[in-house]
C-alpha cells in the first residue's frame, strides 16, 4: 500500500534531478501515483531528459505560468497526455532576476521586480486555477515557499515574492476550500538546486543553517522536503489548508 | 563497450549540434563551450545530460565547471566510461 495509491497529480518545476519537484515526483511514485511534468521552453528538453530518469518515464506538458495561452491549454495537454483528472498539483516554482536578489533590494526595478512576482507568487494562483476543471474530486495544492517572516541576507525580493506566495496560499486555501480542493506550502530550508545556485551569495545562507536548526541540516538532499509534499498530497492531512509545513531543521522555531 | 574517443567526439558533436544548432564540424576538441561555442549554463547541462544517457557516465555538477573545452568533456566521458 502506498500513501498515493491511485492518485494523479501535476508535478512543475523538475528541471535536473536537483529539483525539489524532481524528488517530488519520484517519491510520489513509488507511493502509487501517477504523474505528468510540466516545462517549458530551452528547458523543456532538459525536463524530458530527467523525465526518464524517474522511477516511471512520465510525460512533460507545456506550461510556462506567465502564458495564458499555456495556462488555457494546461488541462487539455494534461488530458492528452492521458491523464483524465487530477488529484494533486505540485508548484515547485520560483524565479527572479538577478538584479533584485543578491544584495539588489534598494536597487531593484520594478519591472524586475514583477517578473518575481509574476512567476513565483501569482503563479501559485494562476496554476490552481488552470488545473481545477481537471480536479473534479477534490485535490491537493502543494507549493514550495523560504520562510517569509524574515529579511534574509541576498535572497531580497525572491523574499518578497515568498511573502506574497505564503499569503496567496492562504487565499486559495479559503477560495478552494468549498470545492474539497485544499492549499498548503512547504517551507524548506536551503537546498543546492539550480534555482538556489544561481542567487548570488547563497552560500551565506547555506552555511548558517545547519549550526541554526536543532536538527541539523543538508543542503545537498532534497528528500525531506519532498517527503513533506508528498506527505500534504495524501489523505493523511484531510483537514489541514492554508498550512505552512516548516522543513528546515526546525530553524524557523530558534530564537539565535 | 566504452566507446573510443573518436567515437566519443562525433556523438557529442551532434549532441551541441542539436541542443545550438552548429554544425558537427565546429564541435572539435580544442574548442571552449562558452568562448569559441558561445554555449550558456543552460545548454551545458542539457548537452552534459545527454551525453550522460548516450555514454552511460555520470558527470557531477563540481566536474563540469572543469570541462573547459570540447576535448576535456571526452577526455572526462573516457576516463568516466572505464
Ligand atoms: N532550493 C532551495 O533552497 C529552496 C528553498 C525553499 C524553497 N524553494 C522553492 O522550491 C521551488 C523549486 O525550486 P528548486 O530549488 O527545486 O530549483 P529548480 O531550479 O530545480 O526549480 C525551479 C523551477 O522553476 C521553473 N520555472 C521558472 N520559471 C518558470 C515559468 N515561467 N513557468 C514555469 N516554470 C518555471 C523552472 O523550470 C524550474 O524547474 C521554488 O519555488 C523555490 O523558490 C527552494
Amino acid at each position: 500500500m502506498g500513501l498515493l495509491d491511485g492518485k494523479k497529480l501535476l508535478v512543475t518545476g523538475v528541471l535536473t534531478d536537483s529539483s525539489i519537484a524532481f524528488h517530488a515526483a519520484r517519491l510520489a511514485q513509488e507511493e502509487g501515483a501517477e504523474v505528468v511534468l510540466s516545462s517549458f521552453g530551452r528547458q523543456m528538453k532538459l525536463t524530458q531528459a530527467f523525465a526518464k530518469r524517474l522511477p516511471v518515464e512520465a510525460p512533460v506538458v507545456q506550461l510556462d505560468v506567465t502564458s495564458q495561452e499555456d495556462l488555457d491549454n494546461l488541462a487539455g495537454a494534461v488530458r492528452e497526455a492521458g491523464v483524465e483528472r487530477l488529484d494533486g498539483v505540485v508548484h515547485s516554482i520560483g524565479f527572479a532576476p538577478q538584479s533584485v536578489m543578491g544584495g539588489n533590494f534598494l536597487s531593484g526595478t520594478w519591472e524586475d521586480v514583477a517578473t518575481a512576482i509574476h512567476v513565483s507568487t501569482f503563479s501559485y494562483k494562476s496554476l490552481a486555477v488552470a488545473a481545477k476543471p481537471l480536479m473534479t474530486e477534490g485535490g491537493a495544492v502543494v507549493g514550495l515557499t523560504f520562510d517569509a517572516q524574515f529579511a534574509w541576507p541576498v535572497y531580497d525580493w525572491m523574499g518578497v515574492a515568498k511573502a506574497g506566495l505564503e499569503s496567496a496560499n492562504r487565499y486559495l486555501a479559503r477560495d478552494l476550500g468549498p470545492d474539497g480542493i485544499r492549499a498548503n506550502l512547504v517551507s524548506a530550508g536551503p537546498i543546492r538546486t539550480t534555482a538556489a545556485k544561481s542567487i548570488p551569495g547563497f552560500e551565506t545562507m547555506e552555511d548558517a543553517w545547519p549550526r541554526r536548526a536543532p536538527l541539523g541540516w543538508d543542503q545537498t538532499t532534497a528528500e525531506p522536503a519532498a517527503r513533506a509534499v508528498v506527505a500534504l498530497l495524501s489523505d493523511w492531512f484531510p483537514a489541514t489548508t492554508g498550512e505552512i509545513v516548516h522543513v528546515d531543521g526546525g530553524v524557523h522555531a530558534m530564537g539565535q | 563497450m566504452a566507446h573510443t574517443d573518436q567515437e566519443i567526439l562525433e556523438g557529442l558533436a551532434e549532441i551541441v549540434a542539436e541542443e545550438t544548432g552548429l554544425p558537427t564540424d565546429a564541435v572539435v576538441p580544442e574548442k571552449s563551450f562558452t568562448d569559441d561555442l558561445d554555449i550558456d549554463s543552460l545548454s551545458m547541462m542539457t548537452i552534459v545530460t545527454h551525453a550522460e544517457d548516450k555514454f552511460g557516465v555520470r558527470i557531477p555538477d563540481e566536474e563540469v565547471k572543469n570541462l573547459t573545452t570540447v576535448g576535456d568533456a571526452v577526455s572526462y566521458i573516457a576516463g568516466a566510461q572505464a
